[in-house]
């Protein structure tokens, strides 16, 4: 019989080994997936992994590393403040959007003037501010009318893609596009663009900010006494009442940032990037941005390679798709597999197996 | 009716490190309603739990109906005739009440049939039900009615209540008490359990009483006055303080008339409670777990927000500031829970220290916390309150629970509080620990700190006290001197004499 003890004090050694075993594990398990698909599992796996960086193309696909890993990485460190705090906030996908429409509207309003200097930091605070108010709405609900910011967060995503059609239809539409729908290209705006800072390698300014909310959260959780009220209301909300901790402050200071850096992240995007507000912008880095908060046990460093790592699934499984013919469902599941191995091992950093029976007290 | 119903001989059980019931030995004849009476952590739940097959006595016999009985499950209980109906109730809310009812059966009968015997059974003893509701729509005294229902259904000899009017309103417990009437005068016996006194000499023909483990005597509650039954339930040799040298300073925190609502769904509500607690005075509080203990600290620590002129510190409302407000004021408090309350679990000591600590003992500065600082006060209360740990860096979860207990005392003690309050300050610590404890909050009223203890441990709150009242349904006894308190007194305060709801019928 395999018994389940808890651990007096969580491990630390499987408290840093569980990624890495859960990276393996999702790597065997992806390989027999793989295998079963008919496709050489070495291959794919090295596909994967190993050739956006080392490979042949690796050139190119460093570079599309960071632009992929930075709107998860930022996005991923806001959300983390609140899953620490058990405030989960699952519509950053929404908040992306928003704040895109919010950052690119503001550029676009100041067609065709020339003042980057006044320009661009506006579309930051645009964006920032988007995203900010729309996670507002799940947080004010809660604290109001105690609503489930989970549902409330997460169905204001698909209002959010509704919204994102109708103004890459209507009132954002390029007037020089012929009809189709989108807005203008920013990134041919040069007050407005967030193009690469050094070319080639992918680094924008939503990659800087990613690093600076990294640094930033790390030290608000290690230093900051609202990050330790934050730790503390995650490890027990009654405790952290007697400190002091006002809850309502605190739902609304984790959802306010987790929704400013997702708004951040998508005016990044949208200026850089994609260039401009579509129908089809969003591509999901607000649900992977939740992968990656847990893949990083919610720690602004880990946040930081989990974010890579997971940017490489991205361009590997899309390599993979485009050399191995593997199809795009596999490379879901394949990821999907990452948090769920990474869930499931999460276990051994609190409890002991023990195998065998053990006389009943 | 010479052989009882149910005798138990010298029943005893031991678990690690206390003895919770010690060489028991009562009868309950048939017919009759039995009350098992004692203080919290008397021994009466574990007692019950034996008659009904949850746990194995260590030594001693019972009989039941003159053949000897040792169930070994509640099963076989059930199957010679006994029947419980517990103070937590184990019901499913998303079914009806006859689906509930028939999921405790061993063989339900058909659901029409048995929602007409439900029908039937709720008619003939006045427990009006209907078979078809919701069990989540049920009120407290509804959901119980469905276990007393589902107890009935077995036609049980004898009928165990434990704790029934916890939960009741006072016409529901006067329904309750009707249908129990009844049940007796068909013969089923009944051992109800209880620390109401009131309910107990309204219902009961004999009593046993329970006093930590032991049976300290019996009483026909009929004749015996609830005072005289407070005595036996809190022990004749409790030690009431001799005088005491005590000079009091001004008033240092004053209650009026303070009314909060219990944010929990099985709190208990404060009403109405006033008091004022002087400079170097003690304050024990008394009263049995769960009568607005905890309500009371919330409200004084900040945790519930109360009317702002219902709570006054040196004359300065404060009912509407949060705990951080608070403590900067001087009024600090340790909970009785300590593990998820007065300390989070997973968190180290040197955080736990800091949770409450980092205000007064300065351990923020522009709003980083100097951890280096916070280390050196988690120090200083393992030092100065003998704490057994390998470090500061041990989660607070690793700690046993006397040791984590002195920790968050000493937490606050070493904040030097102008007012403390604490609640169970001693509960679960060893004799040693708890004497330092005590020794440690009477040294902080010396130095001229306002304390008010709450407990249910009166040997402690008669030793340490000046001044005594009593918690009862969220009401507090008017305060009066503890020099020459009689436990006759001490037992009216608790027991509630004065604005007792149970209608005595």
């Amino acid at each position: 019989m395999i018994r389940l003890e808890q651990r007096a004090a969580p491990s630390r050694v499987w408290a840093y080994l569980t990624p890495l075993v859960a990276v393996l594990a999702t790597m065997v398990a992806g390989g027999a997936l793989f295998a079963a698909l008919g496709t050489d599992p070495v291959a794919a796996i090295r596909t994967i992994f190993w050739d956006p960086v080392f490979g042949e193309f690796a050139f190119y696909y460093r570079g599309q590393l960071l632009v992929k890993a930075g709107p998860l990485i930022l996005i991923a460190v806001g959300l983390a403040l609140g899953f620490k705090a058990g405030i989960w906030n699952i519509g950053a996908e929404g908040q992306y959007i928003i704040g895109a429409i919010c950052g690119a509207a503001v550029g676009l309003a100041f067609y065709p003037m020339e003042a980057r200097w006044l320009i661009f930091p506006l579309m930051v605070v645009a964006g920032a501010l988007g995203g900010f108010l729309w996670a507002m709405i799940p947080g004010v609900l809660r604290t109001k009318f105690n609503t489930n910011e989970i549902l409330v967060s997460l169905l204001l995503v698909y209002v959010a893609e509704q919204i994102l059609a109708w103004m890459a239809l209507g009132p954002l539409r390029n007037p020089e596009g012929a009809g189709f729908p989108g807005s203008r290209n920013l990134r041919q705006y040069e007050s407005a663009a967030n193009n690469e800072l050094i070319a080639g390698s992918g680094m924008h300014w939503g990659v800087v900010a990613a690093f600076v909310a990294v640094i930033f959260a790390y030290i608000l959780l290690s230093k900051h006494l609202t990050g330790f009220h934050i730790r503390l209301t995650g490890e027990s909300p009654r405790a952290a009442r007697f400190a002091g901790v006002n809850p309502t402050r605190l739902v609304l200071f984790c959802l306010g940032v987790s929704g400013a850096l997702a708004g951040l992240a998508g005016l990044f995007e949208v200026a850089g990037p994609s260039g401009q507000i579509s129908i089809d912008f969003n591509v999901g880095y607000g649900f992977t941005a939740i992968i990656v908060a847990f893949l990083g046990r919610l720690h602004p460093v880990g946040i930081l390679l989990a974010g890579l790592l997971m940017a490489l699934t991205y361009i590997g499984g899309e390599a993979a798709q485009a050399t191995l013919g593997l199809p795009a469902a596999a490379i879901q599941a394949f990821q999907g597999m990452l948090l769920f191995f990474l869930l499931g091992f999460d276990v051994l950093t609190n409890f002991r197996v023990r195998f065998g029976r053990r006389a009943m007290v | 009716m010479t052989t009882p119903l149910l005798r138990i001989d010298g029943l005893t059980k031991a678990y690690p490190g206390v003895v919770a019931n010690d060489d028991v030995s009562f009868s309950i004849g048939r017919g009759a309603v039995h009350a098992l009476l004692g203080e919290n952590g008397a021994g009466k739940s574990t007692l019950v739990k034996m008659v009904y097959g949850l746990v194995r006595p260590d030594s001693g016999a019972m009989t039941f109906e003159g053949k000897p009985f040792a169930p070994n499950n509640p099963q076989e209980a059930r199957a010679s005739g006994i029947a419980m109906v517990f103070q937590h109730f184990s019901l499913f809310e998303a079914l009806d009440v006859a689906e509930n009812v028939a999921l405790g059966m061993e063989n339900p009968p058909p659901m029409r049939a048995l929602a007409a015997r439900i029908r039937e059974v709720s008619e003939t003893y006045g427990l009006p039900l209907t078979p078809e509701r919701l069990v989540g729509d049920l009120s407290a005294g509804e959901r119980q009615r469905v276990e007393i229902i589902r107890c009935l259904l077995q036609d049980p000899q004898l009928l165990i209540m434990d704790e029934p009017t916890s939960v009741l309103t006072p016409q529901e417990v006067e329904i309750l008490f009707e249908t129990l009437r009844k049940l007796q005068s068909e013969g089923t016996s009944i051992l109800y359990i209880s620390h109401k006194l009131e309910e107990i000499r309204a219902l009961c023909d004999s009593a046993t009483i329970l006093r930590l483990g032991k049976v300290v005597g019996s009483a026909d509650p009929k004749t015996t006055s609830a005072g005289e039954l407070a005595a036996m339930m809190v022990g004749q040799e409790l030690k009431v303080p001799t005088a005491r040298d005590h000079t009091l300073g001004d008033v240092a925190l004053e209650i009026k008339d303070l009314s909060v609502a219990s944010p929990g769904a099985f709190g208990t509500s404060l009403r109405n409670v006033s008091l004022s607690l002087r400079k170097g005075e003690v304050l024990g509080i008394g009263g049995v777990a769960g009568n607005g203990q905890d309500e009371l600290l919330g409200a004084l620590s900040g945790e519930i927000r109360a009317p702002a002129a219902s709570i006054l510190l040196e004359g300065d409302r404060i009912g509407q500031l949060g705990p951080v407000a608070r403590r900067g004021l001087g009024l600090l408090a340790a909970p009785e829970e300590r593990l998820g309350h007065a300390a989070a679990p997973g968190m180290s000591l040197i955080e736990n220290g800091a949770l409450s600590g980092w205000l007064r003992r300065d351990l923020v500065s522009r709003k980083l916390v100097d951890w280096k600082k916070a280390r050196t006060f988690a120090e200083e209360i393992i030092e100065t309150f003998d704490v057994r740990t390998p470090g500061p860096g041990v989660a607070a979860r690793a700690l046993s629970g006397g040791n984590l207990q002195k920790f968050v005392v000493g937490r606050e003690i070493l904040q030097k509080p102008d007012v403390f309050i604490v609640n169970q300050p001693t509960w679960g610590v060893d004799a040693s620990a708890a004497a330092a404890i005590r020794q440690a909050l009477l040294d902080l009223a010396a130095k001229g700190a306002a304390v008010l203890v709450i407990s249910q441990d009166l040997d402690e709150l008669m030793e340490i006290s000046t001044s005594f009242a009593a918690l009862n349904e969220g009401r507090l006894s008017p305060v009066r001197s503890a020099e020459g308190l009689t436990v006759e007194e001490i037992g009216l305060m608790m027991g509630g004499a004065h604005g007792m709801e149970v209608a005595h019928v």
